[in-house]
C-alpha cells in the first residue's frame, strides 16, 4: 500500500510538477482510506508591512509527522467565499509564504496543504486578513533623519545666500583655465568645441553641462570667437541654443548669435562620435570642452582632441570614464567637481546651497567613517564588547539600507 | 545578399579604421552613412515605439486614468514643438521642467541611498575576517581613502594646511583607481578590437578557421 501511494505521489510531483500539482483542486488529493500527514497548524496571515497594500504574510507550524515524509506545502487561498484555490507551494522546510499582487483592502483567508505520499491534508483556515498599505517605511527612520539634516542644511544656506550672505567654494583648478582656453582660441583665430555627453535634459551632468555652457557662451561672445556645439539629443539641442543666445544677449552682441552654433547630429552613441571626430580634424578647434554624461566615447573624443593639439577640458561624475579624460585632458573636473563648477559659475544661490549643504553632508559622512572605524578597531584588538555595540547598533543601524 | 553584408560591414569597417591613418574620403563616406542611417533609425524607433505602440495603440481601450496620462504625455510633446514659434516659444519649458523635476524626485531616494548610505556603512563595515595583516591593511586604507576622497571634494575650504594634505592624499587614492579603472577598461577594448579583426580576418577574408 504505501509502495503503491508512493508511486502515486511519484507520479503527481514529477510527471506534472509541484506546480501543476499546487492547481488542482484540494479536496480530490484526500483519500480517506490512507493514511494523510499530519496538518500544518496555526497559520496566520498578516498584512505585509511598508509595501503598496497588495501582500499578504502566510506562516503556519509545520507539519508534526516524520519530515521525511512530508514534501512540501501548498498555499490555497480564498476570498471570503469559502472556496480555496492554490496560488503556490514551498519546500517542506519552509514555513512561510508572502502572497503577492492582491487588491488592496479586500479580505483573504488561506489554508495549507501538507504534501505526503499519501496525499494532501489540509490544516484549519486562517483567520481573515487584509492586505494594507502605509504612507511611511518606518524602518527607513535612518535615511529620513540624515535626509532631514542634509535637506535642512540645503534650504537654510539656499535661504542665507539668497539674503545676500556669500557663500564661500574653493577655487577649481579647471574653472580657473577655462578663460585661458576660450582666449587661446581667440587669439589663434580658431572655434571651441562644447561636447554636452551624449544623454538627455533629464541627466542632471548635462544640466550641469548647460549652466557651464552659459559661461563659456558668454566669454565667447565678449571675445568674439567661434562656439561649435554638436549634441546628440534633441532636447539638449533646443536648452543649448537658449542658453548660449541668453549668453550673447547679456554680451550686447544678439547680433552674432546664430542657431547654428548648436546642432543636432544623431542619437546614436559611436555616430555621433565619428561625426565629432570629422568635425575636429576638419575645424581644428583650439579648445574642447567634454563636460556632462560620457560612455566608451571619453577616450576617442579626448584622444582626437589630443592629436589635433587643443587645450581640453572634461568633467565628468561617471567614474568609468574618468581615467581616460584624466589621461588625455589638461584639466578635468572630477565627479562632484563638475557639479560644483556650475554652482560657481553660476552663483546661483539655489545651486551654491546645494553645494554646501552636501558639504555638510560630507561632514556626517567623515565624522561617521572615524567613528565607525574606530569603535570597529577597538572592539577586534583589544575586544571592548561596548565598542562592538556601538558598531552594530549605533553606527551599522544608522549607516544601512534596511 | 549575405556575402553582400558581409562585404558592406567589412568595407565599413575598413573606411572608420582608416581615421586612424588620417581623415580621407573614405571616412567622410562612412561617417556620413553612419550619422544618416543611425539618426533615421533613431526617427523611426522613436515613432513606432512612442507613438504608435506607446499612444496609438495604448489608448485603444485603456481606462479613463489611464488615457488621461497618454493625453498628458501628448500634450506635453506637443508643446515642445512650441519653440519653433516665437511667440509661445516658452511654453516648451514646461515639459523640459517636467521632465528634469520628475527625473529628480525618481532617483533621489534611490542615488541618496546607494551612493551615500550603502557606500558609508560598507566603509565601517569590518571585513569578515580580520586575521591577516593583508585584512588589517585593506580595512584601514578603506577607510583612510575614503575619508581622504570625501576631503578633497569638500568645497567650503581651502586645500591648505592639513586639510590640504589630507586632499592631496584623497586624489593619490583617486588617482590609483583610475589607472586599475584604465588598464582593466582598455583590455576590454582589446577584446573588442580583437573580435573586429576576427571578424574581418575570419568571416570576411576567410583567412581564420
Amino acid at each position: 500500500m504505501r509502495i503503491a501511494s508512493f508511486g502515486i505521489f511519484i507520479l503527481l510531483v514529477f510527471g506534472c510538477g509541484l506546480t501543476a500539482l499546487a492547481q488542482d483542486d484540494p479536496i480530490d488529493m484526500v483519500e480517506s482510506e490512507i493514511v494523510l500527514p499530519a496538518p500544518a497548524s496555526k497559520v496566520i496571515a498578516l498584512n505585509h508591512k511598508y509595501d503598496i497594500g497588495e501582500i499578504l504574510d502566510v506562516s503556519w507550524e509545520s507539519s508534526t509527522s516524520d519530515p521525511e515524509l512530508v514534501f512540501g506545502y501548498i498555499i490555497y487561498r480564498s476570498e471570503g467565499d469559502n472556496k480555496f484555490d492554490s496560488v503556490g507551494a514551498v519546500l517542506s522546510k519552509i514555513n512561510s509564504f508572502s502572497d503577492e499582487e492582491l487588491i488592496p483592502g479586500k479580505s483573504y483567508n488561506y489554508q495549507i496543504g501538507t504534501i505526503g505520499a499519501s496525499g494532501v491534508a489540509l490544516s484549519e483556515p486562517s483567520e481573515p486578513a487584509i492586505p494594507d498599505w502605509e504612507l511611511f517605511n518606518l524602518e527607513m527612520w535612518n535615511i529620513a533623519l540624515i535626509g532631514f539634516i542634509i535637506c535642512g542644511a540645503v534650504i537654510a544656506y539656499i535661504f542665507s545666500a539668497k539674503a545676500g550672505r556669500k557663500l564661500f567654494i574653493r577655487k577649481i583648478g579647471g574653472l580657473e583655465a577655462l578663460e585661458e582656453a576660450v582666449g587661446r582660441a581667440t587669439e589663434m583665430g580658431r572655434p571651441i568645441l562644447f561636447i554636452p555627453g551624449i544623454q538627455d535634459m533629464d541627466d542632471v551632468q548635462t544640466l550641469a553641462a548647460i549652466t557651464i555652457l552659459g559661461k563659456v557662451a558668454r566669454v565667447v561672445a565678449d571675445y568674439d570667437s567661434k562656439i561649435m556645439m554638436p549634441v546628440s539629443r534633441s532636447l539638449v539641442m533646443t536648452s543649448a541654443r537658449e542658453t548660449i543666445k541668453e549668453a550673447y544677449l547679456s554680451a550686447g552682441r544678439p547680433d552674432a548669435y546664430s542657431d547654428d552654433m548648436a546642432y543636432y547630429v544623431t542619437d546614436e552613441q559611436f555616430g555621433y562620435v565619428a561625426a565629432v571626430n570629422g568635425l575636429m580634424v576638419r575645424e581644428k578647434p583650439a579648445t574642447c570642452l567634454y563636460l556632462g554624461a560620457f560612455f566608451a566615447e571619453s577616450l576617442i573624443l579626448s584622444e582626437t582632441g589630443n592629436s589635433i593639439g587643443a587645450i581640453q577640458i572634461a568633467g565628468t561624475a561617471r567614474p568609468g570614464q574618468l581615467p581616460f579624460f584624466v589621461a588625455a585632458c589638461d584639466y578635468t573636473l572630477i565627479g562632484e567637481e563638475l557639479f560644483a563648477a556650475s554652482a560657481y559659475l553660476s552663483g546661483d544661490p539655489k545651486q551654491l546651497g546645494s553645494l554646501k549643504g552636501q558639504d555638510l553632508g560630507k561632514v556626517v559622512a567623515m565624522v561617521a567613517i572615524v567613528l565607525g572605524t574606530l569603535a570597529a578597531t577597538l572592539a577586534s584588538a583589544w575586544d571592548i564588547e561596548i565598542m562592538q555595540k556601538f558598531l552594530d547598533n549605533v553606527m551599522l543601524g544608522i549607516f544601512s539600507n534596511h | 545578399m549575405e556575402q553582400f553584408g558581409i562585404w558592406l560591414a567589412a568595407l565599413l569597417t575598413i573606411g572608420i579604421i582608416s581615421f586612424l591613418y588620417k581623415d580621407n574620403i573614405l571616412y567622410k563616406a562612412c561617417e556620413a552613412i553612419f550619422v544618416g542611417v543611425s539618426a533615421g533609425y533613431w526617427f523611426v524607433t522613436y515613432f513606432w515605439d512612442n507613438l504608435y505602440r506607446k499612444f496609438y495603440l495604448g489608448i485603444q481601450g485603456a481606462e479613463l486614468s489611464d488615457q488621461i496620462f497618454l493625453w498628458m504625455a501628448v500634450a506635453l510633446g506637443v508643446m515642445m514643438l512650441t519653440r519653433l514659434f516665437d511667440k509661445i516659444g516658452w511654453l516648451s519649458r514646461w515639459p523640459l521642467a517636467f521632465i528634469i523635476g520628475a527625473t529628480a524626485g525618481l532617483y533621489m531616494m534611490t542615488y541618496f541611498v546607494s551612493n551615500a548610505f550603502v557606500q558609508i556603512g560598507a566603509t565601517i563595515t569590518p571585513p569578515p575576517s580580520m586575521e591577516t595583516i593583508g585584512d588589517k591593511i585593506s580595512f584601514v586604507l578603506i577607510a583612510i581613502g575614503t575619508f581622504c576622497g570625501l576631503i578633497y571634494f569638500f568645497f567650503s575650504k581651502e586645500h591648505k594646511g592639513a586639510f590640504g594634505g589630507a586632499a592631496k592624499v584623497g586624489i593619490w587614492f583617486l588617482m590609483v583607481t583610475f589607472g586599475a579603472s584604465f588598464g582593466y577598461t582598455v583590455m576590454s577594448r582589446m577584446s573588442l578590437m580583437l573580435g573586429r579583426f576576427d571578424f574581418l580576418f575570419g568571416e570576411w577574408l576567410g583567412l581564420i578557421k
